[in-house]
């Protein structure tokens, strides 16, 4: 299944967004999203989840989802988007309590989710018992809990210290690994973007519009080898140059409002 | 070799650094109130077995001892008693469950909340016990107008209680099970309703204190048993132990009332 962003223009009253973006994100492909501070990122990936609608243009699907996946579009948040009521176990389940999977299948499939993202040990515990990564693990276990066909990721490592969020992108790169679940992944980092995209829709500062999308030539398990270091490093500087005059035309513009 | 101080501060004397960062973290202590509450007593008693005060005016805390014991024995306690929780229980579930439906329609409404505020914010402010009179003319003498007037009382704050805990409630969490296709209800159910009920329970808190002012105040105006009416007479024939013994067991209700929140309190917000 693939998602299209089509031609997508968005305001919010009178302060334009994003004007007519138009890229697509194929079956078990992994597109980054980044761009300056206030560039409509977030905006873009809530439309392509159907939680926003564009004032022009459309958000579309072409192809079915896999015959298992509960819910193709899946987002994982940047703020976890955890119900603090509910122990680890219970926020996995959530969205499958209206599924009308059994109890018995509704147990398995929490329990695959915990064992692939590691929480095993913590199915009882509470949200705010856990650290920021585990939290976000329990986000992700959430989302494979219903078999995404495209994940939407809106800086899901952006609240996390930095040793946390190595370990998680290493989890992204394994989770990523056999194709079977795309991703549109909105970054401010360009080293997340560099591990883990396939291909990287660089965004011009608001409103948003497509300044290129740079296709990153190596598989990913190329990018985890010691001598791939430098060539991603060549990459991330290719991106940044291509964002740094916006990013500071976009900090002034700030200060300046 | 990272230390890198000067050699020639390395003879002199060492002071510790001072600690700056005492005071604004106040921890209630177990003890402490019960403490301060027993030394009011004994000076309250004291002065009224010295003489130091008129016992017309303020009797002594064994005197309201025994007025309490006395009204318990003769039974005349649980019948004002009775009378006064049947009035505060109906009045408070029928506000409660009206200001419950009220106050989650306009939090989830768009068209609710525009009728709904309007009506709240210009009857709140209104003196519920100054609708009394109005009442007992719609509805009789009996017991209708008073159980109307704390069931009135409860429903406005109520209803702000739980429309401002549904507004409360974390908008990435509903988007989050938008996001998942959860059904409506299954939002309002799982999400909203446990999301709110921080705000809703400290609305009881408001609630039970406000039912307990207007059952005392409705029970003055017209009624011959309750804890208010009770508390009137013995003010009009100067018993002011009994007086006193009336005031202390609204003390020990409300007290009462507020530990039950507390409990619930402690059950249903254990995750926070």
């Amino acid at each position: 299944m693939d998602l299209i962003a089509d031609h997508i223009c968005h305001r919010f009253g009178a302060l334009d967004v994003l004007d007519d973006v138009s890229f697509q994100v194929a079956a078990g492909e992994v597109v980054a999203i980044v761009g300056p501070s206030g560039c409509g990122k977030s905006t873009l990936l809530s439309i392509l989840g159907g939680l926003l609608q564009p004032s022009k243009g459309a958000a579309e699907l072409r192809g079915a989802p896999p015959k298992d996946s509960l819910n193709p579009l899946t987002f994982v948040f940047q703020d976890f988007a955890l119900l603090p009521w509910n122990t680890v176990g219970e926020n996995v389940a959530f969205p499958l309590l209206h599924t009308g999977l059994g109890a018995s299948d509704r147990r398995a499939v929490v329990d695959d989710a915990l064992r692939r993202t590691g929480l095993g040990d913590f199915r009882a515990t509470y949200p705010k018992q856990l650290s920021g990564g585990m939290r976000q693990r329990v986000g992700i276990a959430r989302a494979l809990a219903v078999k995404p066909a495209i994940l939407l990721m809106d800086e899901p490592l952006s609240a996390l210290d930095s040793q946390t969020r190595e370990l998680l992108m290493e989890d992204f790169v394994r989770l990523l690994a056999d194709g079977t679940m795309g991703a549109a992944y909105v970054t401010h980092n360009l080293e997340e973007a560099v591990r883990l995209a396939d291909r990287v829709v660089v965004l011009s500062r608001r409103p948003g519009r497509i300044r290129e999308i740079v296709t990153i030539p190596m598989t990913r398990a190329e990018r985890g080898m010691a001598d791939a270091r430098g060539k991603l490093a060549g990459l991330q500087s290719e991106l940044w140059s291509l964002i740094r005059g916006e990013a500071i035309d976009a900090e002034r513009e700030v200060q300046h409002a | 070799m990272l230390d890198r101080a000067a050699p020639d501060t390395a003879n002199e004397a060492k002071r510790p650094v001072a600690f700056r960062g005492a005071g604004f973290t106040p921890s209630s202590s177990r003890y402490a109130g019960w403490v301060g509450l027993a030394l009011v007593i004994a000076v309250w008693q004291l002065a009224g077995s010295a003489g130091w005060v008129n016992p017309l005016f303020l009797p002594a805390p064994s005197a309201i001892a025994v007025a309490i014991t006395k009204l318990a024995q003769s039974g005349a306690l649980w019948q004002h008693l009775s009378w006064s929780i049947l009035r505060i229980g109906s009045g408070w579930l029928i506000g409660t469950a009206a200001g419950v439906v009220v106050g989650f329609a306009i939090g989830l409404s768009t068209m609710a909340r525009g009728v709904g505020i309007t009506f709240i914010s210009a009857l709140f402010p209104i003196p519920k016990i100054a609708l009394l009179p109005l009442l007992i003319l719609w509805l009789g003498i009996g017991e209708e107008p008073k159980i109307a007037t704390i069931a009135l009382g409860v429903f406005f704050s109520t209803a702000i209680s739980v429309y401002s805990g549904v507004d409360a409630v974390p908008r990435n969490l509903i988007r989050m099970a938008q996001s998942f296709n959860v059904p409506f209800h299954t939002i309002v159910r799982r999400v909203i309703w446990p999301g709110a009920l921080p705000s809703i329970l400290a609305g009881f808190r408001i609630t039970a204190s406000v039912a307990l002012l207007l059952v005392v105040s409705a029970e003055m105006i017209g009624a011959q048993y309750g804890i208010g009416a009770f508390v009137l007479q013995a003010g009009n024939l100067m018993q002011t132990d009994q007086l006193l013994a009336g005031v202390v067991i609204l003390s020990l209700f409300g007290l009462a009332v507020g530990k039950l929140i507390g409990v619930l309190e402690a059950r249903l917000l254990h995750w926070r």
